[in-house]
Formats: structure tokens, C-alpha cells, sequence
């Protein structure tokens, strides 16, 4: 199936991020059918629709909702998870800066759907273009009666505060999120008590990702049916990937579940840059398993990933070359957990800063033929022993890099460098010019 | 400390929240706003508004990224040299960078015009290489359109960006990460007032969180609702009576444990005793 767009129907229409543009496309639809009906059916249909979170995890996301108790005395907290900080991972960006009101009204029908009464964005603070574009929205939207004190006349209230974060990968991570909105470090909690009956201030609390709360409108606009028209019936719906690496046409791109990566690379990317084939690639950001090129045509939906020993996580392919070494790409995410670990567990904290030293040193030259067995062994120790995944997704390029590419690492312990058809990865950049530049979407701003 | 105005911002800022040590991360970028750091100062004046202490609000100062510890310069240059940047040349963009500035990571030029840094992910990666300025996106710059741009900042004259605003400088971006809209008050944005801490408020006394207990989250004993849910998953178990929640913040010092002290590139493993157990012979050779 070709390319299909749902969520991003209006990164085409300049004006989407604007009251008026939202509105003209079709916009609100969904908020409209949500306020006539009741909330727990609405839960039903987002339940019925099979989707799955969009942010690393895959938990169904209907699950999610049925798990906060609606009789506590104590409001319910809706809050999302925009703190998109998974290196290889953009599509939240460009969903919140191109249409943001998509987001606002995802939220609406879901706060409705939960009986909530506050919602928080947590962005993460880089993202300073998507917060001005969802404050703008934001005002827009209370200006007009769709977000505050009654909603549409409906009797419904529902306030949205958008909370910027401070700049810390594990923020993504919903509990260490929840310290953060919290005014603490952003540390993961230990579960139970799960924030769906004990997160934001101790009260029952819903934490989903940017794109599953747009998509969770859609579905309560169009019903469960529709969105399992796409994709396999365990993954259903659409997907936006945000392609990176040595592509031709790197970007985000929405396909039906299920779509083969080998579909998407060339059709919408354009294939690998010219002189340059396909050697390894993460099928959803730094943190899942790099894959090869047999793995070119596994269908993207969840359990085909997984079956194929990696995760889908967010959908983040970043696709790298022959020209391109696994050794300085797995050092380089290395580095990456290393600083945005919390802390908090020794083997996180500890075991990825070895790593690194590990790598480091074979890459200088002075790599030990015992080096491989060690990291190996370092990674099985950090696997599965810390409070939250970050540690486990640390170690999912180690691990898969030596599996599959066992005779690049032995090759440059043996011989101290890398093989001649590798470039240092600061030098690629002449082949930048392959590459087609996106349409820009510049604005006026205020400060 | 806070001039009078931005002190009346930050009382609004801490009563849009349910719970006012909410307001933390927002204060602290509204301290930086106005010191271009996270000052001593400022800490003292958050822990003021927040009814903390001031170790408990510098050990969170200190865990971000974004909270800087030295005074930043008027623009924030930040270059991602992820993988999908580096691999488009990121390292020889941040490189050139630190060359013609003349300053390392995290180091401000002397005339106080620039602070550069190398970022971990900033979430561009389809124009990669990216460098932000103030948190402002251009993508697809090499390494002599990188010192290009920094010199059209440095003349007043930014080029704009691939996404979003000319950049405004570190401590115009600042005022809005605070999320309370542009300095100007009739532009576009985010409004204080819009949600205020009754909006979803948390029935007293259960809320345990900024009640005055110190770092403790308590549960209260009846929190342990939603019987009909836990059936429907077996891992998905109602706290116990007397969970004591999350110990998180025992007023620890501010320097110590943090996560996100010394970027990789620029870190000196040798200097580490961490890293001795394995890397006994790394030196580090050809990093800089």
C-alpha cells in the first residue's frame, strides 16, 4: 500500500497551524462527535481499535486508559509525552509544528474520554519552534471556546498547560517524566503504585505519546473499524516514520502498519545515497536492535520486528551504509546513554561509561582480541538490572552489532583501524548534495 | 534575584500549578532568563517561591542539560553530533565551530557573544547536519556554512532559520522555555492565567507532593482504588497500604552524583577513576 496520510493530511497546507487553516481542513470533527457521546464508549472505541502507544513501547493504548479508576475522589491527569528525545526521532516535531491543533484536539477527545480536567505537555525545551507553535494554537484555541471552561457549550471543561522540559533524554521515560513535571529530577519511579492509579501528584494519571493522542482522535472521529483497515491485526493503523542516515530523501513519512522497510527507503526516501548500499540500520531509534540488509523487507509493524529480533519502537529508521563503520555508531549512542543516564542504577550509570571506554580504545587502535567477550559480557550485566529501559536500549547496538558484524569489530582489533571501504563519519558530508531539502516552514515570531 | 516585574511573572508561574514545586523547571529557565545561568541567586529565590530548600532545587538545576552553571553568552550555538548528524558531518561542523570561536564545549567566546556546545539528539535528524541557535533549527550546514551563520549573528544580521523565528538570543528564548509566552505581552502565545492551580487541583490533604514534606511522596492509605482494573493484568498491581511512594530528593548536594556531568567527547577518561577497571591504558589520543 502506498503512502497514506492521517496524521499528516495537512503538513501540506501552510496554514494548518492557524485557527482558521485547522478549521477549514476539516478540523474539530472529532471533539464534535466525542462531546455527544459518552466517555466510557469513547474508551471502548479507542480500546476496540487495537492501537498501540507510539512511543517506544507499543502498550495498547485503549489498555492504558481502562486502568484509571474513575471513582477516586481525586481528579484524573492526562499528560503527553512530548519530550521526543530518542536520537534518529522527529516525527513529534513535525507533527506539533505543522499542526498543532491536531494534537489539541487528540487531547480534548481523550480528556473527555478520561473525565479529566488537566492535561500537561511535557516538551522537551529544544523544541522551542513546536512549544511556540502550540502556544499560539493554544491561545487560539481558548480564545474560541474549544479549550477551558465549558468546551463548545458542552459543559465539559478541560485546561491544557504546556510545560517545557529542561533537556534530559530520560524524561521520555514516563515516570522519571512525572518527577519532572513534579519540579524533581528526572529520575524513573519504581512500580508499582503504575501512574495510571498513583502519577501526577499521587492521583490517576494517563501518560501518551504526541502521536498516539492524535491518532486516539482520529480514531474516536472515525471509529475502530477504520483504523484496523491499515496494518496488521495486531499493529493496526498508520505510522509515521521519520526516516534518517544515508537516504536520499530523509524525513517523515506515514504508511499502513505491516509496510515493508525496503518500501518505504525506496519509494518515499529514494533509496540509499548513490554509491552507497544499505548496511545496517535501526528499525526505531538508538535504542532497538540494529537490523541488516536481510532484514531490507521485513514489514514495519510491531511483531514482525520483534520476530525478526529487533523492536519498532518509535519508528525512528536510521538507515547507514557500507561506507559507515557499526564500531563508531555504537560508540557514539554509547556516549549518548552515558550522558543522558540518570544515575540512578550502578549498572547503567557505570556499565555504559565502560563500554565506551571499551570502544573507544579498540577504535584508537589498541582493541584486545578478549575486548569483544568483555563488551559482550558487559552488556548482558547492564541488560534487564536498572529501574527503567534506557540501560536496555543502550545495549541493543553492542549486542546486535556484534552479532552481525563479529568480523568488522575482530578486524579492527587485529589490524588497529577500520577497513579501507569505511570513511570516518566526519567525512560524508560531500554527499549531502544528493539529498533533496525538505520545504521549509518559516514563521514570524514574537519575543 | 528577581526585578519586581519578572517577580510578579514568577508568582503567577507558581499559581498555575496544582502543586506549586511544579513551577520549578519553568522558575529556573526564568532565572536564566534574567542571569543567562542558574544563579546562586536564583536557586535561593526558586527555593523562596517554592518552599524548598536550596540544596533541593539546585540538585535539580543541576541534573538538566539546559541549566547552565556559568553565564551563557547572548546566543546558544548548539550542534548535534548524533549519529545521523555525525554521519553527515556534524563533528566536522562542531569542529570548525570550536576552531573559529575559539572556545571548547560548553564555553563562552570572550566577548560574550557566543556559548558553544555539541548537543546530543535535537530531533532534526532529516537536515542533518543541524546546528540550533537559541534553541532555533537550521539544517544542512556544513562546516563553512556554519561559520557563515555564526558571523551573520555575530554582524546582527541571522539568516532565517529552517524552522521557526530569527533567534532571539539566549535569554529571549529563556523567557518563553519558562512557558510564559514572548516578552512582549501583546504577541503571540502562551498566557498566564489561562490554567490556574484550581483546574484540576488536588482534593486536600492527599496531596502529599508540596505539602511541606520534604522530598517524600505520601501515599495516602486509601490511594489504592481501582480493583476491577487490576484483573484485567496481572502485572498491574494497587500500591500496597503503606507504600512509602518514592524517596526521591533527600536533599543532596548539588555537585554530586549528577548525571550529565562532562559531555563524552570532552571528557578525560584517565581523569576518572571509573574507568580504570577497563580502559588502564586509554589515553585519549587524537580526541581533541
Amino acid at each position: 500500500m502506498p503512502e497514506v496520510k492521517v496524521l499528516s493530511k495537512r503538513y501540506d497546507v501552510p496554514d494548518a497551524h492557524t485557527l482558521e487553516g485547522y478549521t477549514r481542513t476539516d478540523g474539530w470533527k472529532a471533539l464534535k462527535r466525542a462531546l455527544n457521546q459518552d466517555p466510557a464508549a469513547l474508551r471502548d472505541v479507542v480500546k476496540d481499535s487495537g492501537l498501540r502507544g507510539r512511543g517506544g513501547a507499543g502498550f495498547p493504548t485503549g489498555l492504558k486508559w481502562s486502568f484509571v479508576p474513575q471513582d477516586t475522589g481525586k481528579p484524573v491527569y492526562l499528560v503527553i509525552n512530548a519530550d521526543e528525545g530518542e536520537p534518529g526521532t522527529f516525527k513529534d516535531r513535525e507533527l506539533m509544528e505543522r499542526d498543532p491543533f491536531q494534537l489539541i484536539e487528540g487531547i480534548l477527545c481523550s480528556a473527555y474520554a478520561l473525565n479529566s480536567p488537566r492535561s500537561f505537555i511535557f516538551l522537551r525545551g529544544e523544541y522551542l519552534w513546536s512549544g511556540i507553535r502550540i502556544e499560539e494554537a493554544l491561545a487560539e484555541a481558548y480564545a474560541a471556546g474549544y479549550v477551558g471552561d465549558d468546551v463548545m457549550g458542552s459543559g465539559f471543561s478541560h485546561h491544557i498547560t504546556l510545560h517545557y522540559g529542561s533537556g534530559a533524554y530520560i524524561c521520555g521515560e514516563e515516570t522519571a517524566l512525572l518527577e519532572a513535571l513534579e519540579g524533581r529530577r528526572g529520575q524513573p519511579r519504581l512500580r508499582p503504585p503504575f501512574p495510571a492509579v498513583a502519577g501526577l501528584y499521587a492521583c490517576p494519571t494517563v501518560i501518551n505519546n504526541v502521536e498516539s493522542i492524535a491518532a486516539a482522535g482520529h480514531i474516536i472521529e472515525h471509529g475502530a473499524n477504520w483504523w484496523k483497515q491499515w496494518g496488521p491485526e495486531r499493529s493496526p493503523g498508520t505510522k509515521l516514520f521519520c526516516v534518517s542516515g544515508e537516504v536520499k530523501r530523509p524525513g517523515n513519512y506515514e504508511y499502513p502498519m505491516g509496510t515493508p522497510a525496503r518500501q518505504i527507503i525506496e519509494e518515499a526516501c529514494g533509496g540509499m545515497l548513490d554509491g552507497r548500499e544499505l548496511k545496517f540500520w535501526a528499525p526505531g531509534g538508538s535504542s532497538t536492535p540494529l537490523l541488516t540488509d536481510e532484514h531490507y523487507d521485513i514489514p514495519m509493524d510491531f511483531d514482525s520486528i520483534a520476530a525478526a529480533g529487533s523492536l519498532m519502537g518509535t519508528g525512528a529508521m536510521m538507515m547507514y551504509s557500507n561506507k559507515t563503520s557499526v564500531i563508531e555508531a555504537t560508540l557514539n549512542w554509547i556516549r549518548f546513554y552515558e550522558h543522558e543516564s540518570c544515575g540512578k542504577c550502578t549498572p547503567c550509570r557505570e556499565g555504559n561509561f565502560w563500554v565506551g571506554q571499551i570502544l573507544e580504545r579498540i577504535l584508537a587502535g589498541r582493541g584486545r582480541p578478549e575486548d569483544i567477550a568483555t563488551l559482550d559480557e558487559l552488556a548482558d550485566n547492564i541488560f534487564g538490572r536498572s529501574f527503567c529501559a534506557l540501560a536496555d536500549g543502550a545495549t541493543s547496538s553492542v549486542k546486535s552489532g556484534i552479532k552481525y558484524f563479529r568480523d568488522e569489530y575482530e578486524y579492527v582489533i587485529a589490524n588497529g583501524r577500520l577497513p579501507d571501504h569505511i570513511e570516518p563519519h566526519a567525512g560524508v558530508i560531500t554527499d549531502n548534495a544528493q539529498t533533496d531539502r525538505p520545504p521549509m516552514h518559516a514563521g514570524v515570531g514574537h519575543v | 534575584m528577581f526585578s519586581p516585574e519578572l517577580r510578579a511573572k514568577a508568582e503567577q508561574i507558581v499559581d498555575r500549578f496544582p502543586v506549586k514545586r511544579s513551577a520549578l523547571l519553568p522558575l529556573l529557565h526564568l532565572v536564566q532568563h534574567q542571569d543567562g545561568f542558574v544563579s546562586a541567586d536564583g536557586v535561593a529565590e526558586c527555593a523562596e517561591l517554592l518552599d524548598l530548600t536550596k540544596a533541593e532545587v539546585a540538585a535539580v538545576s543541576t541534573f538538566y542539560t539546559m541549566y547552565k552553571r556559568e553565564e551563557m553568552g547572548e546566543h546558544l550555538v548548539s550542534v548535534c553530533t548524533n549519529f545521523s548528524c555525525a554521519v553527515r558531518g556534524g563533528q566536522a561542523t562542531f569542529d570548525r565551530l570550536k576552531d573559529h570561536l575559539g572556545v571548547g564545549h560548553d564555553e563562552t567566546t570572550e566577548d560574550g557573544k557566543f556559548t558553544l556546545e555539541h548537543a546530543e539528539c535535537l530531533g532534526n535528524c532529516e537536515g542533518a547536519p543541524v546546528v540550533t541557535v537559541d534553541y532555533l533549527n537550521y539544517e544542512w550546514v556544513d562546516p563553512d556554512q556554519a561559520v557563515e551563520l555564526v558571523e551573520a549573528v555575530r554582524a546582527g544580521n541571522p539568516p532565517q532559520p529552517t524552522r521557526g523565528m530569527l533567534p532571539p538570543g539566549i535569554r529571549a528564548a529563556s523567557h518563553r522555555l519558562a512557558g510564559i509566552g514572548p516578552i512582549d505581552p501583546d504577541g503571540p502565545g502562551q498566557r498566564l492565567g489561562l490554567a490556574t492551580k484550581e483546574d484540576g487541583a488536588v482534593p486536600q490533604p492527599e496531596a502529599g507532593i508540596g505539602s511541606g514534606q520534604v522530598g517524600v511522596i505520601a501515599f495516602a492509605p486509601t490511594a489504592a482504588p481501582a480493583p476491577e482494573s487490576s484483573t484485567d493484568v496481572p502485572d498491574e498491581v494497587p500500591p500496597p497500604e503503606q507504600d512509602a511512594g518514592e524517596i526521591t530528593e533527600p536533599a543532596e548536594p548539588a555537585e554530586d552524583g549528577d548525571a550529565d556531568v562532562g559531555a563524552p567527547a570532552d571528557t578525560d577518561p584517565q581523569a576518572d577513576p571509573k574507568a580504570q577497571p577497563v580502559a588502564d591504558d586509554a589515553d585519549q589520543e587524537g580526541e581533541e
